[in-house]
C-alpha cells in the first residue's frame, strides 16, 4: 500500500540467509521496476526503412507509443537463404538507429514556408490581381521585385503560410512559365528513386505530365561509372552482398565496406572463415583495410597503374606463357577480343588501330542485307576463314534478324565456328602500331615515368581486301590488347617492340613501372596479380573486385574501371558466382524499375517524357564553363590530329545536344508549345519540317548555346528527395552565384577577366545570375537546400509516408509504411505533387489548354536508334544533313492537355494499353495487369480521365509499380523473357515459369520483405541456387552484353574514343584543373600553407549529409565540420589537431578544424562529403562569407569521350550514359585560420596563436 | 505572533516535513533523488560539494546534539560555556565550510551554461537559503561571543526551545521571549527549510546510504 511502510514493515522482518550467511534474500517491493518496463513498452511496431542512398536498404521495426514514434530497431526477418550461404539479417546500423531524433527535432519542417520578401510581393501581386498567374507575371517581370528576393537567398527570413496559398503560388508560377518561355524551364531533380520509389514518382510524374525536365542524378553524382556502358552496354549491374560469401578471393578497391557498407560488411568478414583471402586497396588506412589480409596502399588518382600492371601480369601468365584454358575459352565467347580492327597506316609506314571491322566493309557485305555496317567480324579456326558471328548490335535490330541476337558459337548462318583470339601463328605479316602513352605527362603532384607518348609494338596481322578495293592489315583485340599492356611477343618486325619481356623492367605497365607510380611495391603487385587470377582459373572465375565510388570520382575513371573490369574479364570471373565487378555506390538499383517507369514519367500518358543528364546541365547553366582551364588538346591523343578538335568543353556538349548524342534542357530558344502554331502560319508542311528548317537557317537555336540569354534560363526548379544544395552540388558556389544569385565564394575568374579561350558554339553575354524565378524544396528537414530556396514545403519522414525501397546489396523489396500520421503540417510527397497539380489544373485555363508540345529525343540505348551514323558529322556546320533521330535529335509532337493534369496524375493513361510496357529494348503487352488494377484500385467514375484506374494513393501508386513490374509479377516476367526469346531466338521463360502465379502486393511485403522474380531487365538471377551477380544471363544464357559487338567490349571504335586515347584502356595521370594556379592569391594571414589533393570520400556520422545534423551523430563526431590531415602535413603548416583550417581554390573556401591522424596519406586531405552547412562554420577569411560544403572548392570539368551518343553501347539513355561530375583532381591551399569570425554578434570570436 | 511563529509554525513545518516527504516517497519515487549535475559539468565540483556537505553534516549532527539533548546528561563534566564554545568554534569552522562549499556551487549553478539550464527553481532557491542560513548561523556567533560569562544564556533557552517542541511541552515559543533577533531569524528560516524541504532535492537526506556499511550482499528477485 506504501512504499514506506512496507519499507519500515521489512525492517522488522529478518532476511533470510544464504550462502552461509554471507548473503541475505529480501522481500523488498519491487514496483519501481515497472518503470524501466514501461520505458521500453510501445503500442505497435510498424515496417518502414531509411529512404537515404545508403544501399542497406535495411528493413527496420519502428516503435509507437501514444501515437507517437518513440524509436526503432533492425527488423530480422528477412526471407531465409540457402543452407551453405548466411542469412542476411540482421542489417542497420548506428545512423539508421538514430533516424527518429528527426521527427520531433527543432529541425523538423514543420509547416509551409515562404521566404519574407516573396510573401509580401505576392500579397501585393494578390491584391492587383485576381489571376494568380497575373499576379506571378507581376512579381517576375520587375527586376527589381525578383531582385528583392533572389538577393536574400540562403539568408534566411521564412515565414509560415497556408499550403492552398503556396500551391496556387507554384502552379502560377509554373503556367506562366510554361506559357512565357517553355514547360520545358520548369526542372526538377531528385535522385535514386529505389530508395522511395513512389515519393520520387509523384514530382517526376507531375513534371512529366506538364512537359518539366527531370534531371538524372547518377551521372551528376559520379556514382555512373561509364565505363560500365562502355564495356557491357550496361548502366550499372553488381552482385548482391551475400555473393561476396561464394567469393575465392575478394579485393576491397577503393571501397570502404565495413564504414561504407555496414549492414553487408558481414558477408565480408563471414567468408574469411571459408579461406577466402580479403585485399584492400586503399590509399588511406581506412577500416576496410584492418579487415583485410594484406593492404596495398596505392597513391590516390593512380589505380589505373596498378590495375594494368596487374592485367600485365595475367595476360603474360595465363594467357600468354601458358594458356589458361578456362579463360581462353572466356575470353573468345563472351568478349571481342577474337573481333578484328582495321589498322590504319601513318605516314611514317607504321600503323594505328581503327575501328573494328565490319560486315559492310567486305564484298558483298558478308551476305549481310539487315545492318551490316553494326556486325563485327572475326577468323572462324575451324575453316580458317573471316566469319560473322553471331550476337553484334546489327543482330539485335531489324525483322530479319529476329531470333539470331544470340552468343551461341555461330556464325550468321547457323554454322559452328570457333572464333580465333591471336594471330600468332598464322599471321601474314607483322606491323609495328602506336599506342598512346600518357604516364610519362608531368604534374606537380603526382608522379610519372618519362617516356615518348606514342609506344609502338609488333604486331601478328593479316592482310585483307575490303570491299572498296582497299587492301589493310587487320589485327584482333587480344593481340591489340596484349601490345596495349606493353607485352612485347616477341615478334620481329621492321622495328623494335617498345614492350616490356619481363615484369622488372620499368616500361609501360610492369610491375616495376606502377611502383613508380602507385608507390605499391612491383613483387606486392605481381603476387596479388597472380594470387587473384589463380584462384579464378581454379574455381571458375571466383575472384571478385568491390569497388567504391571514390575511384570513379577522377577524372580518368573510365581509365581505373577498365584497368579493373579487364583483370576481371581476363580471368573469366564476370558473371560467375563469386566473381566479377561489385560496383556499389549509390542505392540505384530500382528492381521493379519497368513497373515504375510509366508511372514516374507519365508514360501511360504521354511519351517521351523530357529528360536531361545532370552533369550537362549544371555545367551550362551554372555557369562553370565560364570559369573552364582545361582545353581539349591536353585530353587528346597524342595519334590525334588536334587540328581537328578545335573548341573548348561545351562546345562539344552543345556539338553532343545538336547531334542527338545528348539530351538537352531548356531545348531551344524559344517556347516549344509556340511552335506548331509558327509552323502553320509559316505554311510548312509539318512543325518538324518547320523546326528543322528554322535550325539549319539559324532562326532557331539550342537553348545551350546561348544560356545567358533570359529566354533560356531555368527558370523554376523542384528539389526533392534530395539536397542538392548541401551535398551534390559540385561547383557549389557557382550554382549560388549563377543559378539563384545568391551570395557566394567564387576566388577565380571568367574567361572573360582571365583573357582566356572563349567557346565556338555558345555566345557570351556577362554572365545571367539569379536565374531561377522559383526554386521550391520538399525536405523533412531544414537542410542547406532549404535555407537557399524560396518555398519550402515540409514533407513525411520516412515513418510517416507509404513507398517502396528496393537496393543492390540484397534481392528483397519492401517498404516504408507510415507509423504514424505526417506530424504537424507536413504531407508526403505523393500528396504535395497531388496538391501542386491539383493548382495547376486550377490556374491554367486561360492560359494553357490543349497544346502540342515539340520534344527533341536524344537518340536512345536500346532502341533502333543507337545504330546512328559511325562518323562524327554535325548539320549545323553542313558536314551532313539534318535528320531527326539519326544526325540530330528526334522531334517529337506531344499533344498536352493542360487542365487534365490532375485527373491524369491520379489515374493510369491509356497508353500502356496501347503501346505496351517494356525496357531495355523488349516490350510485352499489359493490357492484362492494367484491367488488374482497375479492379484493385478502382476506376475514376467521371471527369478528363473517366474509366481510367485510380492512382490516388501512395499505395495505390505502389500497387501500380508492383502489378506492372515483372520482378514482383510473376506473369509479367514470363512474358518478358518471352518477349527476349523473340530477340535472342532462345527460351528464356524457364527463368520466370516457377514463379509464374506469385504476385507481390503492397500488403505483403508489408508483412515480409519479399524476394523480387527474376526478369530481363537485369542481367544476373535470383532464384534457389544463385546469389544475385551482374552479367550472369549473358554467360549463362547466352543473352548478348547490349554493346557493339554483342559481347564485353574491350575496344571502344569511336572515333572521339580513338581520337581522346582511350579505344583501349591506358594509365592516365589527375588532370590539372588549375584551381589554385588560376586564382590570385589571397592575402597572408601570417600562417604557412600547403596544397593538397581534395578527397571527398563517404561519411562515418552520416549518409551523405542525413544524420550529419543529428545530434546523435554530432555527439560521436565532433560537432562541426571537420578534415583530415596527415601528420607530416599538418606539421609543416603548424597545424595541431581540432585547429581551425581553411582551405580554399579558385572555386571558393571551406572552413573546419583538423583532425590530425596517422590514417591519412601524405598530399591528401579528406573530407568526409556533405556535412551540412548549417552547424558551427565560421566565416572564411579568403572569401569573406561563410565557409561552404566540401563542394564548395569543386567545378566540374566534363569529358567529350562521354558525350558520344548514338553509337551502339554509346547512346544516351537516362542515368546509363553521359557527362560525369567528377570532383578528385582538385587541390586546394590548406592554412590555420587566424580569426575564427562567426559573422554573428554572440561575441564568441576568437583569435588563433599564429604558427610558430 | 511570537506564539505563532515559534510555538506552532514549527508544528506547521514539522507536518509538512513529515507527511510531505511520506507521499513523495510513495508517490514519486522518481523525484527522490540527489538531482546531481556532476554529469553536465564536473568543475568546481570537487572543492564545493564536499565543503558543503562536510560542513552541512557537522553542523545538523551539532544541532541535533547541541539542541536536543538535556542540560543534565552534560552538566556533570561539561559546563555550558564550556559547551557553547565548543559549539562556536566547531560551528563556526563547520559554518565556514559550509558557507564557501556553499558558494561555489551556488556561483556553479547560476553560471555554467548547462547546470543553469538543467537547475529548477526549487533548485536554486534551496541553495540560496540554505546559503542564507548558514549566514545567519554565522552572525548569531556574535551575539553568543558577546555573552559567555552571561547568566541566562540563549542557547539554553534555544535548547529548552527545541526540547519543549520536540517534546510536546507546549509553551515553547516563551523560551525565546529574550532572544535576539538574529536568533529568531535563524529559526525562522530553519523553520522554513524544514517546511520546503520535501519539495526539493532535499529528500535525499533520508535516503542516506548508510545501510550499505553493515548489510550483506542480497537478492531482492524470489522464484514464484
Amino acid at each position: 500500500m506504501s512504499r514506506f511502510l512496507d519499507h519500515l514493515r521489512h525492517l522488522t522482518q529478518t532476511p533470510e540467509p544464504f550462502s552461509g550467511e554471507h548473503g541475505e534474500a529480501r522481500h523488498e517491493n519491487r514496483d519501481w521496476e515497472q518503470g524501466y518496463r514501461d520505458r521500453w513498452q510501445y503500442d505497435k511496431i510498424v515496417r518502414s526503412t531509411h529512404g537515404v542512398n545508403c544501399t542497406g536498404s535495411c528493413s527496420w521495426k519502428i516503435y509507437v507509443k501514444n501515437g507517437l514514434v518513440t524509436w526503432e530497431t533492425q527488423q530480422t526477418d528477412y526471407p531465409r537463404t540457402r543452407p551453405d550461404l548466411p542469412n542476411h539479417e540482421p542489417r542497420g546500423c548506428p545512423r539508421g538507429a538514430s533516424y527518429s531524433w528527426y521527427l520531433y527535432s527543432a529541425n523538423r519542417l514543420k509547416y509551409p514556408l515562404i521566404r519574407k520578401e516573396l510573401a509580401a510581393l505576392w500579397q501585393q501581386a494578390r491584391q492587383q490581381f485576381d489571376d494568380p498567374v497575373e499576379a506571378w507575371a507581376w512579381i517576375v517581370e520587375d527586376a527589381q521585385h525578383t531582385a528583392a528576393y533572389k538577393q536574400v537567398r540562403g539568408l534566411g527570413g521564412f515565414v509560415r503560410a497556408q499550403w492552398d496559398e503556396l500551391n496556387t503560388l507554384i502552379a502560377a508560377s509554373n503556367v506562366y512559365t510554361a506559357k512565357q518561355y517553355g514547360p520545358d524551364r520548369i526542372i526538377g531533380f531528385s535522385p535514386i528513386p529505389a530508395m522511395s520509389m513512389v515519393s520520387y514518382a509523384s514530382g517526376a510524374r507531375y513534371l512529366s505530365l506538364i512537359g518539366g525536365v527531370c534531371l538524372s542524378f547518377y551521372d551528376w553524382y559520379c556514382d555512373l561509372p561509364p565505363a560500365s556502358p562502355m564495356t557491357w552496354g550496361e548502366q550499372t549491374d553488381v552482385p548482391e552482398s551475400a555473393d561476396w560469401y561464394n567469393s575465392g578471393y575478394l579485393i576491397a578497391w577503393g571501397s570502404n565496406v565495413p564504414q561504407t557498407r555496414t549492414p553487408d560488411a558481414h558477408f565480408f568478414t563471414e567468408v574469411r572463415y571459408k579461406g577466402t583471402k580479403t585485399v584492400a586497396i586503399t590509399p588511406d588506412y581506412a577500416e576496410v583495410a584492418k579487415l583485410s589480409d594484406e593492404w596495398l596502399s596505392a597513391k590516390q588518382g593512380t589505380d589505373a597503374a596498378l590495375a594494368m600492371a596487374m592485367g600485365h601480369v595475367m595476360l603474360k601468365r595465363f594467357h600468354l606463357e601458358q594458356q589458361t584454358p578456362y579463360f581462353t575459352d572466356y575470353v573468345r565467347r563472351y568478349t571481342d577480343m577474337p573481333m578484328l580492327v582495321v589498322l590504319e597506316q601513318r605516314e611514317d609506314g607504321r600503323y594505328v588501330a581503327g575501328r573494328q571491322l565490319r560486315a559492310h566493309d567486305m564484298p558483298g557485305q558478308m551476305g549481310q542485307q539487315n545492318n551490316p555496317e553494326w556486325k563485327t567480324l572475326g577468323w572462324d579456326e575451324l575453316t580458317d576463314q573471316l566469319v560473322v558471328p553471331k550476337g553484334s548490335i546489327g543482330f539485335r535490330w531489324g525483322q530479319a534478324d529476329q531470333g539470331q541476337w544470340n552468343l551461341e558459337p555461330q556464325d550468321a548462318e547457323g554454322r559452328s565456328i570457333q572464333l580465333q583470339l591471336s594471330f600468332a601463328d598464322n599471321h601474314d605479316t607483322i606491323a609495328s602500331v602506336g599506342f598512346p602513352y600518357f604516364g610519362g605527362i608531368e604534374h606537380e603532384h603526382f608522379e610519372h615515368v618519362a617516356g615518348d607518348d606514342v609506344v609502338y609494338h609488333n604486331l601478328p596481322t593479316k592482310r585483307l581486301t575490303l570491299a572498296d578495293g582497299q587492301e589493310v592489315l587487320v589485327a584482333t583485340v587480344f593481340d591489340l590488347t596484349c601490345a596495349n599492356y606493353g607485352i612485347d611477343r616477341g615478334f620481329q618486325g621492321e622495328h623494335d617492340d617498345q614492350g616490356a619481356t619481363s615484369f622488372d623492367q620499368i616500361r609501360p605497365y610492369t610491375p616495376a613501372w606502377q611502383a613508380q607510380i602507385t608507390g605499391v611495391s612491383a613483387a606486392q603487385c605481381e603476387r596479388i596479380a597472380t594470387e587473384f587470377a589463380d584462384n579464378a582459373a581454379k574455381t571458375q572465375g571466383r575472384s571478385m573486385i568491390i569497388v567504391g565510388a571514390g575511384m570513379n570520382h577522377w577524372y580518368h575513371m573510365d581509365m581505373s574501371y577498365r584497368g579493373l573490369m579487364n583483370m576481371l574479364i581476363l580471368c573469366g570471373c564476370i558473371g560467375q558466382s563469386g566473381g566479377g565487378w561489385a560496383h556499389y555506390v549509390g542505392q540505384e538499383k530500382l528492381r521493379p524499375q519497368t513497373g515504375w517507369l510509366p508511372l514516374a514519367f507519365g508514360l501511360d500518358w504521354t511519351r517521351p517524357p523530357r529528360q536531361m543528364n545532370g552533369t550537362s546541365f549544371f555545367y551550362n547553366h551554372s555557369s562553370q564553363w565560364r570559369y573552364e582551364k582545361l582545353q581539349v588538346s591536353e585530353l587528346l591523343s597524342p595519334l590525334a590530329d588536334p587540328k581537328d578538335f578545335s573548341g573548348s568543353l561545351i562546345d562539344y556538349n552543345v556539338r553532343a545536344e545538336r547531334m542527338g548524342w545528348l539530351p538537352s534542357a531548356p531545348q531551344l530558344n524559344t517556347n516549344p508549345l509556340h511552335l506548331k502554331a509558327q509552323a502553320q502560319a509559316a505554311g510548312a508542311e509539318s512543325t518538324q519540317a518547320y523546326v528543322i528548317d528554322q535550325l539549319k537557317q539559324g532562326q532557331l537555336q539550342f537553348a545551350a548555346e546561348d544560356p545567358d540569354h533570359p529566354q533560356n534560363f531555368p527558370r523554376n526548379m523542384f528539389i526533392w528527395r534530395s539536397n542538392l544544395l548541401g551535398s551534390s552540388g559540385k561547383g557549389h558556389d557557382y550554382l549560388l552565384k549563377y543559378l539563384l544569385g545568391a551570395t557566394h565564394g567564387i576566388q577565380g575568374e571568367d574567361l572573360d577577366q582571365s583573357n582566356g579561350i572563349k567557346p565556338e558554339e555558345v555566345t557570351w553575354r556577362e554572365g545571367a545570375e539569379g536565374k531561377l524565378d522559383l526554386l521550391v524544396t520538399l525536405d523533412f528537414r531544414m537542410s542547406t537546400t532549404c535555407l537557399y530556396s524560396d518555398i519550402v514545403l515540409p514533407t513525411a519522414t520516412w515513418y510517416e509516408k507509404d513507398d517502396l525501397n528496393t537496393s543492390d546489396m540484397h534481392p528483397f523489396i519492401h517498404p516504408l509504411t507510415a507509423a504514424t500520421d505526417p506530424a504537424w503540417e507536413s504531407r508526403s510527397d505523393w500528396e504535395i505533387y497531388k496538391g501542386i497539380a491539383k493548382a495547376f489544373s486550377d490556374v491554367c485555363p486561360g492560359h494553357l489548354g490543349q497544346e502540342t508540345d515539340i520534344v527533341t529525343l536524344p537518340l536512345q540505348h536500346d532502341s533502333p536508334a543507337e545504330l546512328g551514323p559511325s562518323e562524327v558529322k554535325d548539320w549545323k556546320h553542313g558536314e551532313c544533313e539534318a535528320i531527326p533521330g539519326v544526325t540530330m535529335p528526334s522531334l517529337i509532337a506531344v499533344e498536352r492537355d493542360y487542365p487534365a493534369t490532375y485527373e491524369r496524375f491520379t489515374s493510369l493513361g491509356p497508353a500502356l494499353e496501347e503501346k505496351g510496357n517494356g525496357g531495355k529494348g523488349i516490350n510485352w503487352d499489359t493490357v492484362s495487369e492494367v484491367d488488374l488494377l482497375g479492379r484493385l484500385n478502382h476506376r475514376k467514375l467521371s471527369g478528363a480521365a473517366e474509366g481510367r484506374p485510380c492512382i490516388e494513393t501512395a499505395v495505390d501508386a505502389a500497387e501500380t509499380i508492383l502489378s506492372l513490374a515483372p520482378e514482383t509479377n510473376g506473369q509479367v516476367a514470363v512474358k518478358a523473357w518471352q518477349a527476349l526469346s523473340k530477340v535472342t531466338g532462345r527460351a528464356h521463360d524457364h527463368l520466370a515459369r516457377p514463379k509464374e502465379e506469385e504476385k507481390i502486393r503492397f500488403r505483403d511485403i508489408v508483412a515480409q520483405p519479399r524476394k523480387i522474380i527474376s526478369s530481363p531487365t537485369w542481367s544476373g538471377l535470383e532464384d534457389e541456387h544463385v546469389s544475385y551477380n551482374a552479367c550472369y544471363t549473358n554467360v549463362h544464357e547466352l543473352i548478348p552484353w547490349r554493346t557493339l559487338s554483342g559481347r564485353q567490349q574491350l575496344y571502344q571504335d569511336h572515333p572521339w574514343m580513338r581520337a581522346f586515347g582511350e579505344s583501349l584502356v591506358a594509365y592516365r595521370p589527375p588532370i590539372n584543373t588549375r584551381a589554385i594556379s588560376s586564382m590570385k592569391q589571397p592575402a597572408s594571414n601570417g600562417n604557412p600553407t600547403i596544397a593538397l589533393n581534395w578527397i571527398t570520400p563517404h561519411q562515418k556520422w552520416g549518409i551523405h549529409s542525413t544524420y550529419s545534423d543529428n545530434l546523435l551523430m554530432q555527439t560521436l563526431s565532433r560537432g562541426g565540420p571537420i578534415v583530415w590531415l596527415s601528420e607530416p602535413d599538418a606539421r609543416s603548416i603548424g597545424v595541431e589537431d581540432n585547429d581551425w583550417v581553411e582551405l580554399y581554390n579558385a572555386n571558393g573556401a571551406v572552413t573546419a578544424r583538423a583532425v590530425v591522424s596517422q590514417r591519412v596519406k601524405d598530399g591528401m586531405v579528406m573530407m568526409y562529403h556533405a556535412q551540412e552547412r548549417l552547424l558551427n562554420i565560421p566565416g572564411s577569411e579568403v572569401s569573406g562569407t561563410r565557409g561552404g560544403i566540401h563542394n564548395s572548392v569543386t567545378r566540374i570539368c566534363p569529358k567529350p569521350t562521354h558525350m558520344i551518343g548514338g553509337y551502339a553501347q554509346l547512346a544516351y539513355s537516362f542515368n546509363y550514359y553521359g557527362t560525369v561530375g567528377s570532383n578528385r583532381d582538385e587541390f586546394v591551399v590548406v592554412r590555420k585560420m587566424r580569426r575564427v569570425d562567426w559573422l554573428d554578434d554572440e561575441g564568441r570570436d576568437t583569435e588563433q596563436e599564429a604558427v610558430q | 505572533m511570537n506564539t505563532f511563529l515559534f510555538g506552532l509554525y514549527p508544528y506547521l513545518a514539522g507536518s509538512v516535513f513529515l507527511i510531505g516527504s511520506w507521499l513523495r516517497y510513495d508517490h514519486g519515487q522518481y523525484t527522490w533523488k540527489t538531482g546531481s549535475s556532476q554529469m553536465l559539468s564536473r568543475r568546481q565540483m570537487r572543492l564545493g560539494s564536499n565543503l558543503f556537505h562536510i560542513g552541512i553534516l557537522t553542523i545538523f549532527f551539532g544541532h541535533l546534539v547541541g539542541l536536543l539533548t538535556p542540560h543534565w546528561v552534560y552538566a556533570p563534566f561539561m559546563s555550558a560555556n564550556a559547551k557553547q564554545i565548543m559549539a562556536i568554534i566547531i560551528g563556526g569552522v563547520a559554518g565556514l565550510m559550509c558557507l564557501g562549499g556553499g558558494l561555489i556551487l551556488l556561483h556553479r549553478r547560476l553560471t555554467n551554461p548547462r547546470v543553469k539550464a538543467s537547475s529548477s527553481g526549487a533548485d536554486n532557491l534551496i541553495l540560496i537559503l540554505l546559503m542564507v542560513q548558514v549566514s545567519l548561523g554565522l552572525m548569531t556567533i556574535i551575539p553568543a561571543v558577546g555573552h559567555l560569562e552571561g547568566g541566562s544564556q540563549p542557547m539554553l533557552h534555544l535548547a529548552e526551545w527545541a526540547q519543549s517542541i520536540v517534546f510536546f511541552q507546549g509553551g515553547a515559543a516563551t523560551h525565546l521571549e529574550e532572544i535576539g533577533l538574529i536568533y529568531k531569524l535563524h529559526i525562522l528560516v530553519g523553520l522554513t527549510i524544514v517546511l520546503i524541504f520535501p519539495f526539493t532535492r532535499l529528500v535525499h537526506v533520508w535516503s542516506a546510504p548508510i545501510g550499505y556499511i553493515y548489510r550483506r550482499y542480497q537478492i531482492v528477485r524470489h522464484r514464484a
